[in-house]
């Protein structure tokens, strides 16, 4: 394999952790934001594994899997949530639990 | 025995603290003994100590419980000095105080209040005995605060009516007014002293002082300030009148006999003061002189008794200060205690009335009294003799005259001073048996309702008795010459050196004030028992001089338009509070602060997503461009 | 080179993502994010990696969503719905923040001197051996977490049907 610059790997990283930031601020249904979320946390571990294989160590992909535990119990709790929600507001728009305003 | 004397002020004090503590819970009998016998013991005890100082002929004694506080040179002691003139005032303190418990056993026994009342009454026996006894000026201004405090409560008692409010705050501020001038006094004579022991300052103002010094004469009216505001003199007596609105013992207590002597007990102690400052002490004589006169002409026209009798205090008080004027120290004392032996039988005797009379206040609707309440009408009758200076029987005639001789024939006294001093023995005269003709003669318009018992007939009955007797102790020298008084006063104060080739007119002068004082009666005779039209027709004849005499010369008018009114707009002007503005723009802002910032909490998830990545970017923007 | 293909790839899924308007669609366009995001794995050197993103991510994670948006029975108007909330006002604001927070990003990586990366695979075992070794308290944890989500996930979403009377029912409706 080529080697190739770590700056483009982690551009790409950075890339799809912006466009899954635009993608959170942007929406206003809640299964939306979670996707986005999940797109964040996907770009995150990239940038682990590509610094892992940077410096040849195995401490990337650790974090890696670290990373992927966490988003499978958070999206788990998480949707439960949104189904409560779902059955009290009757919609999935994330503005109508705005009940906690000053 | 001397060493009882801490007793004296203590055990009133005792008997207040006492019946403020347990007054609700004991019953009304308990309540007596306890008010009574403190004052009781306590004039026993004064007697004791009187008899013992007098057989031993000391010229003071002087005891110290502790010290109060030191500070910068100032260390005064509560320390109590008996001489002569503190001598002659405890034993009038507590002898009349005595006698007027036991009146008000029975006057007050119908009032809810009655612990509260020999509560108070106590208390203030203790502070005048302090303020008498006091050895400094300090303690003598905690006494002098004292009396104004119990003033206030006394006067208000009957709280619950709004007027009896509005007279205690008024004797409170007024007598305020003169309190300032007095601590303002102290303060100079401290600046100038170093002390505040009032035998450290006489001894020592002969020395600091040449006769007619400014600094000398500053302290005079500055005390007289004081005395002025306690005693109730030209311009601050004002709020006498309407101290009548409290229980008729505490007027006798008060305002007769005790407070507002506080003032001439002040300038007689000081006296090695305005002996130094002739200025001063002409303007005591002055202020005294018109006094007498203005409330003797108000009184004229009063028609609530107890009024009368107010304004004739004011009168007898600037008599005092007449005498205090001229220098005649032992004349004043000894009118002090002859005038407080009959005020205070006028004022008991009064209240005595008023109470037979289910409250009726009003001379003109009394009448008749002479044949159903006797023992009232005779005692009524001796003290207003005395009061009127019946000549060569009643006490007042010895004191009155004492004074009226000394204003003639004194080394500071003139021919003005006597010509008022007769003026006001005329109007005295006559105020008084108005009084009396219109109260007990003629046809009974009210009729009686409660007749008095024993508890209150026999204090007036011992009153009576002193009021005739008690001038004997002190015979002019054309009637007998005694000087018993004077002998007890003569190594304390000084005698007063009279003019020259005066001593042969005495006898003349006697006469011409006897005869004075007889006309008034023969006058006040022919307007009310011969022909009472007369005074109807006079009255309605001068109207306006005799409004503006009822009003006591609208003295309170003035104050109100110059004092009151201007007090009463700026309060009124200031209602939005400029100092508190300042507070209140604190709070504003905070509110408002928080107004915009609560904006922020609109509940909508992606708005605080946002937040987080804005202070994120910030963060980063920070730590890379911003080298650490 | 094809790592430059691929991750093209993998940005034009993940914009596809964000501007679809029906929810199956945009997690479709995911799973093909996630598959392209797996073959950069795979040329780094972790093919282990690369496994595990098919696997968990693409296919329980993503599949988990369609479950609950299949279960929360969503009718056509929800795809009016996200065409009303999408205007072209609301990309303004985002935009300007993520654009900042990305110009930072490449100005970070710019300004550092560039690395070669390798492509030596660091295989299976070694990743055992590491997980097992020095961060054997994060294997724990993660358990723990996994647990965690578990009775959360149940206990929240449980939900206790109200028991109400026929009559009301229809007024309920």
């Amino acid at each position: 394999m080529k080697t190739l610059p770590i700056e483009s790997g982690l551009l790409l990283a950075g890339v799809l952790f912006t466009l899954g930031l635009i993608s959170v601020l942007i929406r206003r249904n809640i299964i939306f934001m979670l996707i986005s979320v999940e797109i964040m946390l996907n770009a995150a571990g990239l940038a682990f594994i590509m610094a892992g294989s940077r410096w040849v160590q195995a401490d990337g992909q650790v974090m890696f899997i670290f990373i992927l535990t966490m988003a499978a119990a958070e999206v788990s709790v998480g949707l439960a949530l949104i189904l409560q929600i779902y059955h009290q507001l009757k919609t999935l728009d994330s503005d109508a639990a705005d009940k906690m305003h000053g | 025995m001397l060493s009882l004397l801490w007793l004296i002020p203590t055990l009133p004090f005792l008997g207040a603290l006492i019946l403020i503590l347990t007054g609700s819970r004991i019953p009304q009998r308990v309540a007596a003994r306890i008010g009574c016998g403190s004052i009781g013991l306590s004039a026993a005890i004064t007697a004791l100590v009187g008899y013992d100082f007098l057989a031993t002929g000391q010229a003071s004694y002087k005891f110290t419980a502790w010290t109060w506080f030191h500070v910068d040179g100032l260390s005064p002691g509560v320390t109590f000095y008996l001489d002569s003139l503190s001598l002659v005032f405890i034993f009038v303190i507590t002898f009349v105080g005595f006698l007027i418990h036991i009146y008000s056993t029975e006057f007050m026994q119908t009032d809810e209040g009655f612990a509260r009342f020999f509560a108070y009454l106590n208390l203030f026996v203790c502070a005048m005995l302090i303020l008498v006894l006091a050895d400094n000026l300090v303690l003598l201004y905690l006494g002098w605060e004292g009396v104004g405090l119990c003033s206030y409560l006394l006067i208000g008692f009957w709280y619950s009516e709004e007027k009896n409010g509005y007279a205690a705050r008024k004797a409170f501020i007024i007598t305020r007014v003169g309190d300032t001038a007095m601590a303002i006094g102290l303060f100079v004579l401290f600046s100038v002293f170093h002390t505040l022991n009032i035998q450290d300052i006489l001894v020592q103002a002969p020395q600091v002082w040449t006769i007619g010094a400014s600094s000398a004469v500053l302290v005079g009216f500055l005390l007289l300030g004081g005395a002025v505001g306690k005693s109730a003199q030209l311009p601050l007596q004002t709020w006498l009148p309407d101290a009548m609105a409290g229980p008729s013992p505490v007027s006798a207590l008060i305002h007769a006999a005790t407070m507002v002597t506080a003032g001439v007990y002040l300038i007689t102690r000081m006296h090695g003061i305005y002996e130094l400052a002739p200025l001063a002490q002409q303007w005591v004589g002055i202020i005294g002189a018109v006094t007498l006169l203005l409330a003797g002409c108000s009184a004229l026209t009063q028609y609530d008794l107890k009024r009368v009798l107010a304004y004739s205090t004011i009168s007898q008080i600037g008599y005092m200060f007449l005498a205090l004027g001229v220098g005649a120290w032992s004349a004043a004392i000894f009118h002090f205690m002859i005038h407080a032996f009959f005020k205070a039988l006028l004022f008991l005797s009064a209240g005595a009335v008023i109470m037979a009379l289910h409250h009726e206040h009003d001379m003109f609707r009394m009448g008749g009294l002479r044949k159903k309440l006797p023992v009232i009408y005779y005692t009524f009758l001796i003290g207003a003799a005395s009061l009127a200076a019946l000549p060569f029987i009643t006490a007042g005639f010895y004191s009155k005259d004492q004074i009226l001789w000394l204003a003639w024939a004194g080394e500071r006294g003139n021919l003005w001073f006597f010509i008022a001093a007769l003026t006001g023995a005329f109007i005295t005269a006559m105020y008084t048996f108005r009084m009396v003709f219109v109260t007990f003669f003629g046809e009974a318009k009210t009729h009686i309702s409660h007749r008095p018992g024993k508890r209150m007939t026999i204090p007036l009955v011992i009153l009576a008795v002193l009021s005739l007797i008690g001038g004997f102790i002190e015979l002019p020298h054309t009637l007998g010459h005694v000087t018993l008084f004077s002998n007890i006063l003569s190594p304390l104060l000084p005698a007063v050196p009279l003019r020259e080739g005066v001593e042969s007119t005495e006898w003349t002068l006697q006469l011409i004030a006897a005869a004075f004082s007889l006309g008034g009666i023969y006058i006040a005779y022919i307007f009310y028992i011969q022909q009472p039209k007369l005074a109807d027709d006079l009255q309605s004849a001068t109207r306006g001089v005799h409004q503006f005499w009822f009003r006591g010369w609208d003295l309170d008018a003035l104050y109100d338009f110059v004092f009151v009114r201007p007090f009463v707009y700026l309060s009124k002007w200031n209602k939005g509070d400029v100092i508190d503005r300042f507070y209140t723009l604190l709070v504003r802002l905070t509110e408002y602060f928080n107004e915009t910032f609560v904006r922020t909490q609109n509940g909508i998830l992606r708005w605080y997503i946002m937040s987080i990545v804005a202070g994120a970017i910030l963060i980063i923007t920070i730590s890379l461009f911003i080298q650490p | 080179m094809s790592f430059y293909i691929t991750s093209l790839i993998a940005i034009v899924a993940t914009i596809m993502v964000i501007t679809r308007y029906n929810m199956i669609h945009a997690l479709l366009y995911l799973v093909v994010s996630f598959l392209a995001v797996a073959v950069i794995f795979f040329m780094l050197g972790a093919p282990f990696m690369a496994a595990l993103e098919v696997i968990i991510y693409a296919g329980a994670i993503v599949v988990l969503i369609i479950f609950v948006i299949m279960m929360l029975n969503l009718k056509e108007e929800s795809v009016e719905q996200e065409r009303k909330w999408f205007s072209k006002n609301i990309w303004i604001g985002p935009g300007i923040l993520s654009f900042i927070l990305l110009g930072e990003l490449v100005y970070i990586l710019v300004s550092s001197g560039t690395m070669p990366l390798g492509s030596t695979m660091v295989d299976a075992k070694a990743v055992g051996i590491s997980l097992y070794g020095p961060y054997i308290i994060g294997v724990e944890l993660s358990g723990l977490l996994l647990m965690a989500g578990i009775v959360g996930a149940y206990h929240l979403g449980r939900q206790r049907r109200k028991v109400v009377h026929r009559f009301l029912e229809r007024a309920e409706e």
